[in-house]
């Protein structure tokens, strides 16, 4: 496209008339917006002895926690999806044939540095058994580098902590859809 | 000349072998989708993933006639005037249904299958496959079976039947068989006869999905992780082409490398397997030196001058060239002592044996000379000793009478497995008694390594650039796939800076070098090709050049 193409519209910066030279009414209105702040109702939050309000905690993206199944077990099947999606490199996985009879992989160790981690949620898309969620919790601290280097067992007991307030997301395997239902989506 | 029609376009077959329609198709640059179908195995036809259109064109008329049904590709000889249609609706509905039908009982386990990445269920799916999913497919868990040396994923076959005809065919074992019929076929082995030959980790790459996996690695890395670089096998003198797999400098995998000069498709396990001595924790490691009151670490930036000073000072010196060197180091060292010592004296390191050479149905030989290289040594020697070629035990003999002083040995051997000890043995070491000067250049502690000087820790092959020549006079260069570990200076890194060479080792440099000095290397002036260079070739010359001239004389 060329700038003198005629399908493009070129916008004016809009004209100060008299009033706006004088800056009195810019000025008026101003103030009228700050006042309304300064009696209306208050936005910021005491942290850290007042919680954030998250409003969609679905997609809020903050530690990492990993599911567990049914039985208890650690629902990650250690295809390194997250591993190969993550930006920041900062999931490491050790796989390894599982103990258990009705699966074949799991992870022997799963370490996450929750440091370099970039919290962009990728891992959450990439996981094909939504084994791996980012939870609400945002206020992560630590004492020294390594304790922010999260293994298997911690990453799980952030799901123990969190199970009850965000359950597991299922996206997929899909609910059976009727024929009935799928015809109506159509028309 | 005959020729192929390959959707519109003309290709010249080769003259003097029958190809079939997919390796004709192939020649024109057009991939024809195949399970079954492996130029190393017979035809069976029975994927039917290859089907394509395939006419005839009247010689004399140059009318085209096409067959009514498809036909399967791998099985129709490629003859002149056969006209092959690939991109037909027809084709692509075929291929479309075959596809359904393999993933309608494929769980589908993708996430974990080892394959994933390189599958060609996969990649047909993408590429041939339906966009639509008719049947509701879910994905389920695939049973595993031990079939010995390798896992059977019963549920993810696709009964190719590549591996049946492999152990067959090529490894003459034939452990593996076809179970019941129709639907419920399954590859199994009889009870109490596994699978369990020298040849067996070939199956895994010939699976074209991932229902046979590699126990060594299973669930070990993701194929897209893995780099892959060419290189040579070290473990016996047939001297394979492989791949090496690796991811970080840590090799995870060895695979085959088409080569139809020396091994075909296969490789043997001993070097698929073998590469776990790279990464063995008992590797020497940091370079030392002996003084009064035990070892000394010595600096790898000083080393080059140090060791050059020590044999300055030895006077008479001797080099063990193992059959373990690249051809350039081998001739790096030995240049190095006859600089220092006009009259060195230089012999091959011990060649290590076992048994004999097995040959299998299929062609495919493992020698019994377990070391890379000694053909390439011995030539260096026999160029630097006048056509004489010390073996170790004479060199070991002429070394009173010879009144060395210093002695270089180098070694690269495998790593001692009791009760088997290091090649080079206690024996070994007490004939080196009175020696002012003994310097080991090895990958493991050996008797010889403790009773020296100076040990330097040497690199495996897969750290190291330079050209192998394998028992039929085949040179094969390659370059390094991984870094040597911390405190390990590959050979030829070393004997550069010790020729105060400037910049860093240049393997192709070398091999120039001697191309232009022995008349062995002389065909490695040019480039050498993937496959290899055959010195034999360059041989011939020579002598008939030798007998040409001796006839004029």
């Amino acid at each position: 496209m060329q700038p003198n193409d005629p399908q493009v519209r070129w916008l004016k910066e809009p004209e100060l008339g008299w009033t706006g030279k004088v800056y009195l009414p810019l000025f008026v209105e101003g103030m009228r917006t700050t006042l309304r702040h300064l009696v209306g109702p208050k936005l910021t939050v005491q942290s850290p002895e007042e919680r954030h309000e998250i409003p969609e905690p679905l997609i809020y993206r903050g530690v990492h926690r990993l599911n567990r199944d049914e039985q208890g077990r650690v629902k990650c099947v250690a295809c390194f999806l997250c591993a190969t999606i993550c930006p920041a490199h900062c999931i490491d996985i050790v796989a390894a044939p599982s103990p258990w009879p009705d699966r074949d992989k799991y992870p022997e160790s799963f370490t996450i540095d929750e440091l370099r981690c970039i919290y962009c949620g990728m891992c959450e898309e990439a996981c094909p058994v939504q084994a791996i969620e980012l939870t609400t919790l945002y206020d992560l601290t630590g004492k020294s580098r390594e304790e922010m280097i999260f293994d298997k067992e911690k990453l799980l007991s952030v799901y123990d902590q969190t199970k009850d307030a965000e359950p597991i997301f299922q996206s997929w395997p899909l609910p059976a859809v009727s024929a009935e239902q799928e015809n109506a989506q159509k028309k | 000349m005959a020729t192929v029609i390959v959707d519109n376009r003309e290709v010249e077959l080769p003259e003097g072998v029958q190809l079939n329609c997919i390796q004709a198709a192939a020649l024109a640059g057009v991939e024809i989708p195949h399970y079954c179908f492996h130029p190393g195995l017979s035809v069976v036809g029975s994927c039917r993933m290859c089907l394509v259109e395939i006419g005839k064109r009247d010689p004399q008329t140059g009318h085209i006639t096409m067959f009514p049904k498809l036909q399967p590709a791998c099985n129709t000889p490629a003859a002149d005037g056969t006209v092959i249609v690939t991109q037909s609706e027809k084709v692509q509905q075929a291929r479309a249904m075959v596809e359904e039908d393999l993933l309608l009982r494929h769980p589908i386990d993708c996430p974990i299958c080892d394959k994933a990445g390189e599958c060609r269920l996969q990649d047909y799916h993408f590429r041939y496959g339906q966009k639509e999913r008719r049947a509701e497919i879910l994905p389920f868990h695939s049973r595993r079976r031990d079939l010995g040396d390798v896992f059977l994923f019963v549920d993810r076959c696709v009964m190719c039947t590549r591996c049946v005809r492999f152990v067959r065919e090529v490894a003459g074992t034939g452990e593996l068989l076809v179970l019941a019929r129709g639907a419920h076929e399954e590859i199994a082995v009889l009870p109490g006869y596994p699978l369990n030959n020298k040849l067996s980790g070939n199956v895994v790459d010939l699976c074209p999905v991932g229902a046979l996996a590699d126990k060594d690695f299973l669930y070990k890395q993701r194929v897209w992780f893995l780099r892959s670089h060419r290189s040579v096998c070290p473990h016996c003198a047939a001297g394979c082409s492989i791949w090496i797999d690796e991811n970080q400098d840590h090799l995870w995998r060895i695979r085959p490398r088409e080569n139809p000069h020396v091994n075909r498709w296969w490789i043997c396990n001993d070097g698929r397997y073998g590469y776990h001595q790279v990464h063995d924790r008992r590797r020497l490691l940091g370079a030392r030196r002996r003084t009064a009151d035990g070892w000394e670490e010595l600096d790898w930036a000083q080393a080059p001058l140090v060791v050059r000073e020590a044999l300055e000072r030895a006077g008479r010196l001797a080099a063990v060239l193992s059959p373990f060197l690249t051809v350039e180091e081998a001739y790096l060292l030995a240049l190095l002592v006859r600089r220092i010592d006009p009259e060195a004296l230089l012999g091959l390191g011990p060649v290590p044996r076992m048994g004999q050479d097995e040959r299998f149905p299929g062609g495919f030989t493992i020698s019994a000379e377990k070391c890379p290289n000694r053909r390439g040594v011995e030539a260096v020697l026999s160029y630097f000793m006048k056509g004489r070629v010390l073996q170790f035990d004479e060199l070991l003999g002429q070394l009173g009478p010879q009144g060395v002083r210093g002695l270089w040995i180098t070694g690269g051997y495998k790593a001692p497995t009791p009760p088997v000890s290091h090649v080079l043995d206690q024996a070994i070491a007490d004939r080196l008694e009175g020696l002012d000067l003994v310097i080991v250049q090895d990958l493991f502690p050996s008797p010889v390594a403790e009773r020296a000087h100076y040990v330097l820790p040497g690199a495996a092959w897969a750290e190291r650039d330079g050209a192998y020549v394998n028992c039929q006079d085949r040179l094969q260069s390659f370059r390094r796939a991984i870094r040597p570990p911390r405190g390990v200076l590959p050979e030829g890194w070393l004997l550069w800076q010790m020729h105060q060479r400037a910049g860093q080792f240049d393997a192709a440099a070398v091999l120039d070098e001697m191309a232009q000095q022995i008349t062995y290397f002389a065909p490695a002036v040019y480039e050498i090709p993937e496959v290899g260079l055959d010195l034999k070739a360059g041989l011939l010359a020579a002598t008939t050049a030798k007998t040409a001239s001796e006839l004029k004389g």
